[in-house]
């Protein structure tokens, strides 16, 4: 104890030995660690907009289906409508929210245009807490029940079909006997979304409605199930497959929509070679003031092994300092990212690239996300490779002979 | 008993081509409780066997014993060990550690030992008066004169009551009056402690108290005289 305390005081007072150099080194310190942890927000931020978007568009948290649903997403694989024990689990603690849809490919028309969409029966009631589409609704009113007649668009395709809100589409497609099977709509209501892949791609109807336009009695095509957080779904997820049983295919929303679901993993992957990157041109610097900070020193450093101080001692103190170094820059880093943004979680706007943000599946607008975790992971990876890197100067250090060190001019 | 014992000790440097014998065939033996002087020119070899005998430096040949205990076979560690609770270093030059205080440079080696800091402060406010440094113990070496920080490192070296001393040239920079006082210091802690010290020196100041003047040129022991101090 009594050596840990001398080796913290010596490495300390020499920190600021040479003021200018340590103030010059932590300066780069504080701005590799903001730079880890800001832009690692802003990234975790466009990641998990790209992710809540893409649950909210349809795919929930997890979802139950036919097995061959994947595969041919069409009205020939449907199941049944939750009941018995599944039914009992969906009223569970774990789920938030849960609905049933029918859903197939369909064409629409206008008397304009024609349009390959996917035609997606909802109960709008349960929808509404599910899905993006009750509150993206900007014209019109979104669907009152199953039985709904009406049609809910997006903007985009009503340019495309150069349709409007109250006019009638036909949407036609094939029921379980591979007939056509065709409906007209009204269009009672139009959205807007964050990406315009969504407002081409869906028309919403009352299920009931499109149940039996293709024929299918009560029977869905999918049951969405909403947890209390996309990145912890497990354990809904073992619960709902327990109770939804063989018959039928459970998935988690990263198994559905694979390419959000790997985006996290290379999300993760990437943030943390990023602090790598940062830190290893932050080493150079710090490598550099050690070996000078010893250089300065090597007849102090005789003397001190010469009176009876073990090179191990040495090499902690040379450590020490290189450590003391990481932890008030990174202090400071870790203080000037925080403020920097919390004043911008409400969103910065980035719709000069918009039309980019928008082909990688992300919206305009930018929410950084600030993650303990991820405050954490750059804190110990400097620390940890920072402690590595001095391990040079310091063993270095550790070497000198006495004698010679004492007597060096 | 021996406080020092050396045989043969034989130590060549190489400065670029040139060949410099530091030991030939040195053969030694100080009691414990002796008041020993190296005395030789520059280059003689006075310092080469001080380091030599202080485990700071090792021979090419002949051995070395500590209290009966061989030093020249031990390792770095060991050295550091032995040097640290057995031995008082006062160097010519470079003696402290500038960012410490006075008070700090002398409780060093006692913190090292892991001396607990109500002695240590007990140690080193008595140390301090002794050197005739009191209220100077929060001075950093920068803020001293020369004689100053060389009381301190002596302070430093003595502080624990190590067995023995090893001084080089100790008074070089320092008054008459500081070196007599020193030297004095030193005398006590010979008699009253039994600490022995081995001082290299050309100051005859220096030499007047030594019990034992060994004489050395070119890396030999060329006369070894014993005195009846007054």
């Amino acid at each position: 104890m009594n050596q840990f305390k001398m080796i913290l005081r010596l490495a300390w007072r020499n920190l600021w030995r040479n003021h200018r150099r340590t103030l010059i080194m932590i300066a780069a310190i504080v701005i590799g660690a903001w730079s880890m942890i800001f832009m690692t927000a802003l990234m975790r931020g466009m990641v998990d907009d790209m992710v809540a978007d893409g649950i909210s568009v349809l795919p929930g948290h997890v979802q139950i289906h036919h097995p061959d649903y994947r595969d041919d997403p069409t009205i020939a694989n449907v199941i049944a409508p939750p009941s018995g024990e599944l039914l009992e689990a969906l009223g569970g603690a774990e789920v938030v929210a849960w609905a049933t849809r029918v859903r197939v490919p369909a064409v629409i028309s206008s008397e304009r245009d024609t349009r390959g969409v996917t035609l997606v029966g909802i109960e709008p009631l349960r929808e509404r807490d599910i899905s993006f589409v009750a509150g993206d609704v900007v014209e019109g009113e979104f669907l009152t029940s199953p039985d709904d007649r009406g049609l809910v668009i997006g903007r985009k395709l009503v340019e495309k079909l150069e349709t409007g809100l109250g006019k009638r589409v036909v949407v036609m497609s094939q029921d379980q006997e591979n007939e056509i099977a065709d409906r007209g709509f009204r269009i009672v209501g139009i959205f807007e979304s964050k990406l315009a892949q969504y407002e081409e791609g869906f028309v919403f109807a009352g299920e009931t409605v499109v149940q039996k336009l293709l024929g299918v009695g009560d029977q869905i095509s999918e049951v969405a199930i909403l947890g209390s957080d996309y990145r912890n779904v497990e354990t809904l997820f073992r619960s709902i497959e327990a109770a939804a049983g063989d018959g039928v295919e459970t998935l988690p929303w990263n198994e559905i929509d694979s390419y959000l679901g790997s985006m996290l993993a290379v999300m993760d992957g990437f943030v943390i070679v990023f602090i790598v990157v940062v830190f290893l041109a932050l080493s150079f610097g710090l490598v550099n003031t050690l070996v000078m900070a010893v250089f300065e020193r090597v007849r102090e450093i005789g003397l001190m092994l010469a009176l009876g101080m073990t090179p191990r001692s040495i090499l902690g103190q040379i450590v020490t300092e290189s450590v003391l170094l990481l932890i008030i820059g990174l202090v400071i880093g870790n203080v000037a990212a925080i403020a920097t943004i919390e004043p911008l979680k409400d969103g910065i706007d980035v719709s000069i690239v918009g039309e980019g943000m928008e082909m990688m599946g992300a919206s305009s607008v930018l929410y950084p996300a600030l993650y303990l975790k991820d405050i954490v992971m750059a804190n110990l990876i400097v620390i940890i490779l920072g402690f590595f890197a001095s391990l040079s100067p310091a063993w270095r250090a550790s070497k000198y002979d006495p004698i010679r060190a004492i007597t060096k001019v | 008993m021996k406080s020092v014992t050396c045989k043969q000790l034989c130590k060549t440097y190489h400065q670029g081509e040139v060949e410099v014998i530091g030991l030939d065939h040195v053969d030694l033996e100080i009691n414990e409780g002796g008041f020993v002087c190296l005395s030789a020119p520059s280059g003689g070899g006075k310092t080469t066997l001080l380091n030599a005998i202080g485990g700071l430096d090792t021979p090419d040949s002949g051995k070395i014993w500590l209290a009966g205990e061989r030093i020249d076979t031990l390792g770095k560690g060991e050295l550091a060990n032995m040097r640290l609770h057995r031995i008082g270093f006062v160097f010519q030059a470079y003696n402290l550690i500038p960012v410490l205080t006075a008070r700090e440079n002398i409780e060093f080696v006692m913190e090292v030992q892991g001396v607990p800091a109500d002695e240590r402060e007990k140690r080193s406010t008595a140390i301090l008066r002794e050197v005739g440094l009191e209220g100077l113990g929060d001075r950093r070496p920068a803020q001293m004169s020369g004689g100053q920080q060389q009381r301190v490192a002596v302070a430093r070296a003595i502080v624990s009551k190590p067995a023995l001393v090893l001084a080089d040239e100790p008074t070089a920079n320092l008054d008459s009056h500081t070196a007599e006082q020193l030297m004095e210091l030193f005398v006590e802690l010979n008699e009253h402690h039994g600490t022995t010290f081995v001082i290299a020196t050309h100051d005859q100041r220096v030499m007047r108290y030594a019990k034992r003047v060994i004489h050395m040129l070119d890396g030999k022991v060329v006369d070894d005289e014993r005195r009846d101090v007054a």
